[in-house]
């Protein structure tokens, strides 16, 4: 069981496999781009617009402002946890990309903390693309929501930590489907996203902060596009940098644990 | 340093398979060194632990006189490697992949592109450079793999099956560049199951089964001391067999003839047909395939 949290050695060689991946997302970049587009526009529509005539206001905040950060949040979800179970999944199993980058100076533990790198990078980009339209139509405030690309780098790693140990236990893709819907889905909707936590019934409640990840990114990024700091901030942060540690350190040493035998 | 790679008492299990059982080689500089054996031998193992992507159950070995366990990195950055199984990189074309493949290696941006380039002229891929891997032919993908190998100027080349799938004049193709290599002072470790091809290349090779090696030696060495010179081959029939026991010549049964090795084929051959009344004859030499049967046996293994 130990070995599970034993911290791994990483070279700076990691950062050849982020870029690789870099290279390879610039490549496909029209396929690439237009998602967090059209995204953020329709959940603006949709749920902002739609839902948000019936709705006016959360808590004396427009409803739409209201879930302005909660959409910036499920993507930062979204694309790193997709990004590091079914992406990493493909290049481990199809198309053995592991096996290949294994075989030059790089190492397991360089090979999967690239990939992690690369599932936070692509939670910031998902983002970056989000804030202007979000920006756009004035449901977050500048310059403080500008902090959302830097907590997307953390939240990201943080999903893309736990991706990866769902991928390494994996298997098979399709059983990727289970933590799709069983995890990811119902935390888009019980993470104060959509309406405050508050409205849940209280041992929901405490649940939600004690174990969906999700709720502590919601709560942070609404801090800032609104904005509304308060010292709580920190016990977030803490939260998110402490589950980021252990998940992204075991998700390493089972990968290890599959690939190197 | 003259030990490229020492083995000693090398073992690897798998849960509770034995796939290498304690095998102990040197390979020196400057050798084409192979391994044979039927499939599951333990070939692919044991490139994998001098690869250092495998680690070893017990023994020693030691590549560059480094040990895997301790120094994969600094042994790594000496290897080229083509793998048994095909693993190029389908989000890039041919170039692409050399260019990323030597990102790997820390091989800046610019030597990298110009040595992709001269490599896909040395495996005559230059027409595809800029087609992704997707789209090329097996034995062309066995091809960009060598080069790939190639990128960082290896040192040692590890081989495992590099022309399994290839068409003849890629065969000959991939042996003249190995030649070339081995002539650049290359050290190359390869496995094949074309036992002309190995019999050609390798300066010593060593034959495997169940995890062990059988012999050692070099294909001509090991022809002369297992098999003979020739062999001759007669069409079976119950008088051949009759005949040959009763003169106890050693003979061995395959499908519809009987194989007798010999240092001389016409003193054999004048028996036959004096006495025996054999109908179709032939005489050929012996080769690296009849030791290989021999000694493994003539059962498919599962
Ligand atoms: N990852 C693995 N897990 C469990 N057993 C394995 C693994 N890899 C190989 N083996 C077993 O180890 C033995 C040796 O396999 P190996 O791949 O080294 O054979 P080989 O000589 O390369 O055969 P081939 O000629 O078919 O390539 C086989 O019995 C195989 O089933
Ligand atoms: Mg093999």
């Amino acid at each position: 069981m130990l070995h599970l949290f034993s911290v791994p050695t990483i070279s700076r060689r990691a950062g050849r496999v982020w870029y690789r991946n870099l290279v390879v997302f610039f490549r496909t970049w029209k396929v690439n781009f237009f998602p967090p587009f059209i995204d953020a526009l329709l959940y603006l529509f949709a749920i902002g617009m739609g839902i948000g005539t019936y709705i006016k206001e959360v808590d004396d905040v427009p409803y739409i402002n209201f879930i302005a950060p909660a959409i910036l949040a499920i993507s930062v979800m979204n694309s790193a946890f997709f990004e590091c179970t079914y992406g990493s999944y493909v290049r481990m199993y199809y198309q053995k990309s592991f096996d290949a980058m294994i075989a030059t100076p790089l190492s397991i533990e360089d090979v999967i903390a690239g990939e992690l790198l690369w599932g936070a990078t692509r939670s910031v980009m998902y983002v970056a693309i989000m804030l202007p339209v979000l920006v756009a139509f004035g449901v977050i405030s500048l310059p403080l929501s500008l902090l959302a690309l830097p907590l997307a780098f953390l939240g990201g790693l943080m999903f893309a930590g736990i991706g990866m140990c769902i991928t390494a236990i994996t298997p098979s893709i399709d059983s990727l489907n289970y933590p799709m819907f069983l995890f990811i889905t119902p935390m888009m909707f019980f993470s104060g996203t959509f309406f405050p936590l508050a409205l849940l019934p209280a041992a929901f409640q405490y649940i939600a902060v004690a174990v969906l990840p999700l709720t502590h990114i919601v709560a942070i990024m609404r801090m800032f596009t609104l904005p509304a700091l308060s010292w709580t901030i920190l016990l977030h942060i803490a939260w998110i940098a402490a589950v980021t540690m252990i998940f992204c350190v075991m998700s390493i040493n089972l990968m290890k644990k599959r690939l190197i035998v | 340093m003259d030990e490229i790679i020492a083995a000693e008492n090398l073992r690897k299990t798998y849960d509770n398979l034995t796939a290498v059982d304690g095998i102990s080689f040197v390979v020196r500089k400057g050798e084409v060194f192979g391994f044979l054996g039927p499939n599951g031998a333990g070939k692919t193992t044991t490139m994998k632990m001098i690869a250092c992507v495998s680690p070893r159950t017990s023994g020693v070995l030691r590549v560059f006189g480094q040990d895997p366990a301790q120094q994969p990195a600094e042994i790594k950055h000496r290897l080229g490697v083509v793998p048994q199984e095909t693993n190029l990189d389908p989000d890039f074309t041919s170039f692409g992949n050399l260019v990323t493949y030597s990102g790997y290696f820390d091989i800046p941006a610019h030597t990298a592109e110009k040595k992709a380039d001269e490599l896909l002229e040395f495996v005559q891929l230059q027409e595809k450079r800029n087609v992704e891997v997707e789209k090329l032919s097996g034995g062309m993908k066995r091809r960009l793999i060598l080069a790939r190998a190639l990128v960082n100027s290896p040192d040692l080349l590890i081989l495992d099956e590099p022309t399994i799938g290839l068409d003849p004049q890629a065969r000959h193709l991939i042996w003249e560049k190995l030649k070339t290599l081995q002539a650049q002072g290359n050290t190359i470790v390869l496995t094949t199951h074309y036992l002309d091809e190995a019999a050609r290349l390798c300066d010593r090779l060593v034959i495997m089964d169940h995890g062990k090696i059988l012999v050692e030696g070099s294909p001509s060495d090991l022809v002369k001391q297992h098999v003979g010179e020739e062999i001759v081959e007669v069409e079976k029939s119950a008088e051949v067999l009759a005949c040959l026991t009763e003169r106890s010549i050693p003979h061995e049964m395959t499908g519809d003839t009987v194989q007798i090795a010999t240092d001389s084929s016409r003193e054999i051959v004048k028996i036959l047909l004096e006495s025996c009344q054999p109908k179709k004859m032939l005489t050929r030499p012996a080769t690296l395939e009849d030791v290989f049967l021999k000694l493994t046996g003539r059962t498919l293994r599962e």
